[in-house]
């Protein structure tokens, strides 16, 4: 395993180019899932009518 | 069967079509990648002069390739929106700039570790390079140009004429190799010569490259998805894809 991990000595270089593209992947998923899931919230902000939203529940007009 | 192609450039249309691509396509990446690190870490044979270091190349080369093939891309959807006026075509276009600028700056970064231990330096003004540095600043100049300008429609063509114009960068990049004298090596694989590495290699660098262009479809359909939910406001069809809670 540490073998493995020491890649022939070139750790450094094989490891910080292996992670960057494992974080990369990461971050653009959670980004896309994110603008995803704030345009669907916007969208269901902006269809909701009034007298169904949080107002109206309460009872206020 | 004939299929209409011409009703998917609706977005109403395009839409369920987009979902079903990006998760078949998701599936795809996720194996795809599996198999292809599974070769690049354990199966492919250490190299006789680089050593582990060489590894990189299951990185480097799938991310350049779609650096450019992303930017061919978009400036196909570019040439569509100018020449048709099309809304979804700029969105297409729109959606896959991130994921462009990703992989270029992955191919800059994975490059410049494999090129210390190799070539003794992260980095050189070499032809490839700098250009392909330069269209990192492009991807990320569309993208600042979209977010400058407040109208989408017009922020579509501006953004669609800077990407066509940028399109002489991707076969300088690919040709600099042939045309100046410069660090970087020539191109191993051809599709005309048989290649001059070995097979488990050569079927590594290809399966990574397959992962990369499933997971590059299946990002950018997602996040045209979002695009489309984003400009569309005030479309009836968007309705459907909500549940609006009765009273």
């Amino acid at each position: 395993m540490s073998e493995f991990l020491a890649m022939g000595g070139y750790a450094w270089y094989v490891w910080m180019a292996y992670g960057a593209c494992a974080l990369a992947v990461v971050i653009e998923v959670a980004a896309v899932r994110a603008r995803r899931k704030r345009a669907f919230d916007e969208l269901r902000m902006s269809a909701t009518p009034p007298r169904q939203s949080m107002l109206g529940a309460r009872g206020i007009r | 069967m004939l299929i209409n192609w011409y009703r998917f450039s609706s977005p109403v249309s395009f839409y369920p079509l987009a979902g079903s691509l990006s998760h078949a396509t998701g599936v795809l990446a996720a194996l795809l990648a599996g198999a292809g690190l599974f070769i690049a870490l354990f199966v492919a044979p250490t190299d006789a002069t680089q050593g582990d270091a060489y590894r990189i190349i299951y990185l480097h080369v799938p991310a350049a390739w779609m650096a450019m093939f992303i930017y061919l891309v978009m400036a196909g959807w570019s040439a569509f929106a100018l020449g048709f006026n099309t809304r979804l075509s700029a969105m297409m276009g729109q959606a896959l700039a991130p994921t462009g600028a990703l992989m270029a700056a992955l191919a800059l970064w994975t490059g410049a570790f494999w090129g210390r231990p190799t070539w003794g330096t992260y980095w050189a003004w070499d032809a490839r390079m700098t250009s392909t540095l330069i269209l990192l600043f492009l991807y990320l100049g569309v993208i600042a140009l979209r977010n400058a300008i407040e109208d989408p429609r017009r922020a579509d063509r501006a953004c669609a004429l800077l990407t066509l114009v940028g399109a002489i960068n991707v076969p300088i990049i690919y040709f600099s190799v042939q045309w100046w004298n410069t660090l970087h090596q020539g191109s191993s694989i051809s599709l005309t010569a048989a290649p001059k590495m070995a097979m488990t290699m050569l079927a590594g660098i290809l399966i990574m490259t397959a992962a990369a262009w499933c997971y590059t479809i299946a990002v950018s359909l997602s996040r045209v998805q979002a695009i489309i939910v984003e400009r569309e406001r005030g479309a009836s069809w968007l309705e459907s894809l909500i549940a609006v809670p009765e009273a």
